[in-house]
């Protein structure tokens, strides 16, 4: 037992004071879920994959929605997408009180000038 | 002879993870029956069937329970891939085992945490949540998930690790199993531990068999019954050997869990030595039609998924028969005639997941 206490006196705390010290992330974390929204067309697979509903995609108004607290951050939606514009990141999203929605207009697409 | 009292016990305890409700009828401080009650934490997760593409789901019936999440879903994805006749890569089913004998390793350093909480023994909880942190380390740095893995999909996984991913585990599998011979000696030997599980809750080999009770609960009562055993997926070529423990107390149910662990360490030794080259995925044409019914070993006993499909890319119907609720009749058995300050200590030894129990 003495050679416990003196181990438990040198060796520290075996825990981190998140928040304040970053939690600990692997190169594969699921963290949160971002988009480009420059490559994005607007196809709706994402919506359409989404286990938890947690997408929203308005082809007219080119807005790209996503409710941060529904989403699980599964990846499918990653998986799916035709045009690789969506990403996870490693980092945790800090913890909030309310649902969070991000709701991303994309721009104009470029009309084809006449000749 | 003294009046009869009911003592409600749960929901919400102290002691109890999840919710759960026993009617305790007790005479004087002696219980002589519990009438156990579910319903808390239903969620329709298998309603949820009907509404979402058949991959899609693997992600949801991996939710279905977040300790033994990973097995959920090798299991539902094992039933599809049954269903359509599709068979994955070797690989593929190795990974799958070496993932599920760690999230076995980490759900039974949580259940015996907490079986020391139940106990009053608060050091031996923390004990046992350290060591599972290096479970869950390994977990996050290989498929990206600490507790809900997310790898599976039907037709295979969705990650590979490579030859020096593997090689670090297995380089990290001796600290683990010194670990783990320090955390057995103490649940063995201690007298704090003896004194709450030695010949309380006892469950003989009969009745354990009887009432059906499964995983750890009948191992401890001396029946070798292991859906591992059946050789599904890598577990055929890899050397399995249950773990059992014939005194049926709740000492026996808790030696049975530490045993697992050793064996979890040799089956993914044995695992990474024989896993064979190639791809970890097959790419899954066309929607299912069929019923299949998959059998595999969860950290708390064996669980069934089966799934009916008609040809569309919804599937018509998903049941899950979790260990739990087969537990549950033992565990009425186990209380009958026991000491109310035992309850929770007997209540804990059949690792009761209610979440999983009512999807």
């Amino acid at each position: 037992m003495a050679l416990n206490v003196l181990k438990n006196l040198i060796k520290g705390p075996a825990t981190i004071r998140y928040p304040y010290q970053p939690a600990k992330v692997t190169p594969v974390t699921r963290g949160h879920l971002v988009i480009n929204i420059e490559n994005c067309i607007f196809c709706g697979l994402c919506r359409m994959h989404c286990p938890a509903d947690a997408i929203e995609v308005n082809k007219q108004e080119r807005t790209w929605q996503l409710n941060q607290f529904q989403c699980i951050i599964c990846g499918n939606c990653v998986s799916y997408c035709p045009k690789d514009c969506l990403s996870i990141k490693q980092t945790y999203l800090p913890p909030s009180a309310s649902a969070t929605y991000v709701t991303i207009t994309g721009p104009e697409p470029e009309t084809k000038e006449n000749p | 002879m003294s009046k009869k009292i009911i003592v409600p016990f749960g929901p919400q305890h102290p002691v109890l993870p999840e919710p759960i409700h026993l009617d305790l009828v007790l005479e004087d401080e002696r219980v002589i029956e519990a009438i156990p009650s579910i319903g808390y934490v239903h969620r329709g997760l298998e309603k949820l069937v009907e509404k979402r593409d058949y991959k899609d789901y693997v992600f949801i019936s991996e939710r279905i329970c977040g300790i033994c999440s990973f097995i959920h879903g090798a299991t539902y994805c094992q039933a599809v891939e049954q269903v359509m006749g599709v068979e994955i890569p070797r690989r593929a089913e190795f990974l799958r085992a070496i993932w599920s004998e760690y999230s076995r390793m980490h759900s039974h350093l949580l259940w015996l945490g907490c079986f020391a909480d139940s106990m009053g023994y608060e050091n031996l909880f923390m004990d046992c949540w350290k060591v599972r942190e290096k479970i869950l380390d390994v977990l996050e740095r290989t498929t990206g998930g600490r507790v809900i893995q997310g790898v599976n999909r039907v037709g295979g996984v969705s990650r590979d690790m490579d030859k020096e991913e593997l090689n670090r585990i297995k380089s990290e599998i001796p600290g683990l199993r010194a670990d783990y011979v320090e955390l057995t000696r103490i649940f063995d030997e201690d007298l704090t531990v003896q004194s709450r599980t030695k010949g309380i809750g006892m469950l003989p080999k009969d009745t354990a068999w009887e009432l059906g009770a499964v995983g750890p609960t009948i191992r401890g009562s001396g029946h070798a019954v292991d859906a591992r055993m059946t050789g599904y997926g890598a577990y055929d070529e890899l050397d399995f050997k249950p773990v059992v423990r014939t005194e049926g107390d709740c000492h026996a149910r808790c030696m049975v869990r530490t045993g697992e662990l050793f064996t979890s360490l040799d089956l993914i030794e044995n695992a990474i030595d024989r896993i064979p080259e190639g791809d970890i995925i097959v790419p899954v044409k066309g929607n299912p039609s069929g019923e299949y019914y998959a059998q595999t070993e969860q950290p708390r006993g064996e669980v069934i998924h089966y799934v009916k499909a008609n040809g569309k890319k919804n599937l018509l119907r998903h049941r899950v028969r979790t260990p739990t609720l087969a537990n549950v009749p033992a565990l009425v058995q186990m209380l009958a005639g026991c000491e109310l300050a035992d309850v929770p200590v007997i209540v804990l030894t059949i690792d009761p997941c209610i979440g999983c129990m009512e999807r």
